[in-house]
C-alpha cells in the first residue's frame, strides 16, 4: 500500500477556554450569550490533529491536508488567520453554526457532504482526522458518523500516536481506561482518527506558511456554502450554569504540621 | 418501545462498574416508560456476564467471538448492530466506556438513528426518555429530548445506581461476520501497578499545577524533590494524578517536568473531568478552565501560597496558604 495519503481533518473554532459561558434561549434553541462577539480559538483537539496531519504529510512525501471546518465563516476568517501561519493545509468552509447545541448528526452530515465535494480527494488514500473531543458539545461521536456516511468503518477515537509502516500499515495507540494505551494495527488507509492531545507541541508561526495558506484559503471563505443543521428534532427543556460556588475556609495561620494533620484526617476520613 | 441495554464485557468477562450503572439506568428507564428492556451483551465469552446481571429480568442477546475481547472498533461496531437489528429495539442505553464511546455513535449512522454520548442522567417523564447531558466541557448542563429513533444514548461513570442481581441467564446468540475487519488487536501498553499514577477508582485525585516547578524561596527550582514528594504521596495513599494544562504545556516546551506525568494527566478544559469523593490541588492557579477539571470532585481542598487564588476561592472547601513543598512533605511524614 502507498503511504501518501490524503489527509482530511475536521476541525472548527470554540470559544477561547479563558471567556466565562452562559447560555441563553433563542428562536433556534440555545445559544451562548453574547456568542458572536465571543473571541474564538481552533478547538484544541482539532488543533492537535492539524499539527499531526502536517507533521505526517511531511514525512510522507506526496500527502496532502485538507482542514475541513463547520462554523460562521467570519469567525473562522478571524481564527485562520493565526492557525494558518502553524501548518500548510488547504481550507474547505461549510457556512453554519459552530455551537456546541447544534445535533452531532447534523453536524457530520454536513461535514461528510462537504468532504464528498472535495476535488482531487482519493478515498481510498484518505485518513479522516479530528479531534476526539471537542471543547463545544463534546459528544466524541461525530468523526465516527462521518467516517460511517463516507464508508469508513476502520476508526480509532482518544489517538495520541501512529506509526506508519513501510507497507503502508498503521500502528495505532488509542487511550483507554486507567492511563493505558490499547495499541492497533490496520492495514492502511482509509482510516478514521480522532486525536487526544498527541505528541507534538504547538508549531510556531510561519509568516510565510501563513501568506501561502491564505492565497488558497480567502477563496475557500468567500466560496463557502451554506450549511443546513435544520434536520434534526432535538429539542432542548433547559439548559444551565450549575451555581456551584462554595464556602471557601481560608487557613493560613495555623503552623505546617497542623494543617498537615488535618490533610491527613480529611485523606483517612 | 423496546429499551435494549448494551454492554462489553471486561478482560476477565465480567461487565465493568460503569456497566452496571447503565443498566440501572436503563432498567430504571424501562420501567418509567412501562417498557420491556432487553440486554445485549458483547465480548469473547458474555455467558459469566449474563448471569452476574440475569435478575434483571431482561431478555438476553449475545455476541461471543474472540476478536470481540479486545475493542476494535469494525468489530464492537458489528456486533452491536447485529445485536441492535436483532432487538429492534428504539432505545438504545450503553455505558460510556472508552470501548463503546469508541464504536456507538457510528451505530447511529448504521441504524439511521441518533446519538447523545456521555449523558449524566436518564429519565422517563411524560411517558417520553429525557436526557442531560454537559456541554462546552462541563459549564453547562441541558436538558434534551428526541424524536427520532433508534435513539442510542451513552451514560458516563458515577450517574446512576449499579444494578445488581444475579441469577442465571439465557443468552440467545446473535451471529456477526467479523472477517471483513482489517484492525488487528497487537496488546495493551500499560504502566506497572507501581508507576500507574491514573487511577480512575481512586477516593482522592491529587492535581498538581505548574507551581512544583517554580523557582522557590531560594531562588531555585527543586523538581527533583517536587517528584520525589509528590510520588511518596502517590505511592502511600493510591491516588490518582492530575495535571493543571500550564504544566503539561511546560512539557511541550522543554522545560523541567514531573518525569511520570504525561498529557494523560491533563484536567480541565482541555483536559479530563475526573469523578473521585475528594481532590486536593496543589501549587495551582487558575480561573475558568478549572471549574471544569473538579466539577465532579465531591469535597476539594487546595493548598497554594495565594490566599486570592482563582483555583480556590469558591470552588474548594478549604485552601491552606502555604508552601505545598513544606505541607506535602509533612503530609507524608504522617501518613509513613
Amino acid at each position: 500500500m502507498s503511504t501518501d495519503f490524503h489527509i482530511v481533518v475536521c476541525g472548527s473554532i470554540v470559544p477561547d477556554p479563558l471567556q466565562t459561558l452562559s447560555p441563553q434561549d433563542s428562536p433556534q434553541g440555545p445559544v451562548l450569550q453574547n456568542e458572536m462577539m465571543l473571541p474564538a480559538v481552533l478547538d484544541p483537539w482539532a488543533g492537535h490533529a492539524l499539527y499531526e496531519a502536517a507533521n505526517l504529510a511531511k514525512n510522507n512525501p506526496g500527502s496532502q491536508v485538507w482542514l475541513v471546518a463547520l462554523g460562521p465563516k467570519a469567525k473562522l476568517q478571524q481564527v485562520m488567520m493565526a492557525v494558518s501561519q502553524k501548518a500548510p493545509f488547504q481550507l474547505v468552509v461549510a457556512d453554519g453554526s459552530a455551537s456546541g447545541f447544534t445535533d452531532s448528526f447534523e453536524t457530520a452530515k454536513v461535514l461528510s457532504e462537504t468532504i464528498d465535494g472535495i476535488a482531487g480527494l482519493d478515498k481510498s488514500k484518505m485518513l479522516l482526522f479530528g479531534g476526539w473531543q471537542s471543547a463545544s458539545r463534546g459528544s466524541g461521536a461525530v468523526m465516527q458518523m462521518v467516517g460511517e456516511m463516507l464508508g469508513v468503518t476502520e476508526q480509532f477515537q482518544g489517538v495520541d500516536k501512529i506509526t506508519v509502516g513501510g507497507d503502508g500499515s498503521i500502528e495505532v495507540l488509542e487511550r483507554v481506561e486507567g492511563g493505558a494505551y490499547q495499541k492497533s494495527v490496520v492495514d492502511g488507509a482509509p482510516a478514521v482518527m480522532g486525536w487526544a492531545t498527541g505528541e507534538l507541541p504547538e508549531p510556531p508561526n510561519n509568516p510565510q506558511v501563513g501568506m501561502q495558506n491564505m492565497q488558497k484559503n480567502m477563496p475557500a471563505l468567500q466560496q463557502a456554502k451554506p450549511a443546513d443543521l435544520s434536520g434534526t428534532t432535538l429539542k432542548f427543556e433547559s439548559v444551565a450554569v450549575p451555581q456551584q460556588r462554595r464556602e471557601t475556609r481560608i487557613v493560613k495561620d495555623a503552623s505546617i504540621e497542623d494543617m498537615a494533620k488535618e490533610i491527613v484526617e480529611w485523606i483517612k476520613g | 418501545m423496546t429499551v435494549l441495554y448494551l454492554a462489553h464485557t471486561e478482560c476477565d468477562n465480567t461487565l465493568a462498574k460503569i456497566s452496571l450503572e447503565a443498566l440501572g439506568a436503563a432498567k430504571a428507564l424501562a420501567e418509567g416508560l412501562g417498557t420491556d428492556l432487553q440486554v445485549g451483551l458483547i465480548g469473547a465469552d458474555v455467558a459469566a456476564a449474563a448471569d452476574s446481571v440475569a435478575g434483571c429480568g431482561a431478555k438476553f442477546y449475545g455476541v461471543a467471538d474472540p476478536m470481540l475481547a479486545d475493542g476494535i472498533y469494525a468489530a464492537d461496531l458489528a456486533a452491536a448492530e447485529a445485536i441492535a437489528k436483532a432487538s429492534g429495539a428504539e432505545i438504545v442505553v450503553a455505558p460510556a466506556t472508552s470501548r463503546f464511546s469508541r464504536a456507538l455513535p457510528g451505530l447511529a449512522v448504521r441504524l439511521d438513528g441518533r446519538v447523545d454520548t456521555h449523558l449524566s442522567g436518564l429519565e422517563a417523564k411524560d411517558g417520553k426518555p429525557v436526557a442531560r447531558r454537559w456541554f462546552y466541557r462541563q459549564r453547562m448542563e441541558g436538558t434534551l429530548t428526541r424524536e427520532e429513533r433508534p435513539w442510542i444514548m451513552t451514560l458516563d461513570s458515577g450517574c446512576a445506581d449499579a444494578f445488581a442481581g444475579a441469577g442465571s441467564a439465557d443468552v440467545e446468540a446473535v451471529a456477526v461476520d467479523l472477517a471483513s475487519v482489517r484492525t488487528k488487536p497487537a496488546g495493551m501498553e500499560c504502566v506497572s501497578e507501581d508507576e500507574q499514577t491514573i487511577r480512575p477508582d481512586a477516593q482522592l485525585l491529587f492535581v498538581a499545577g505548574a507551581g512544583w516547578t517554580k523557582k522557590q524561596a531560594d531562588g531555585a527550582v527543586h523538581v527533583d524533590v517536587a517528584e520525589a514528594t509528590i510520588k511518596e504521596f502517590l505511592g502511600t495513599t493510591k491516588s490518582s494524578l492530575g495535571s493543571s494544562k500550564s504544566l503539561v504545556d511546560i512539557s511541550g516546551e522543554g522545560g523541567a517536568v514531573i518525569s511520570f506525568l504525561t498529557h494523560m494527566h491533563q484536567v480541565g478544559q482541555t483536559g479530563s473531568s475526573p469523578r473521585h469523593p475528594k481532590g486536593l490541588a496543589t501549587c495551582c492557579h487558575g480561573e475558568e478552565p478549572h471549574v471544569v477539571g473538579w466539577r465532579f470532585i465531591k469535597e476539594r481542598r487546595a493548598v497554594n501560597t495565594d490566599a486570592g487564588c482563582g483555583w480556590a476561592q469558591g470552588k474548594c472547601d478549604v485552601l491552606y496558604v502555604a508552601d505545598a513543598f513544606e505541607i506535602m512533605k509533612k503530609v507524608n511524614e504522617l501518613l509513613g
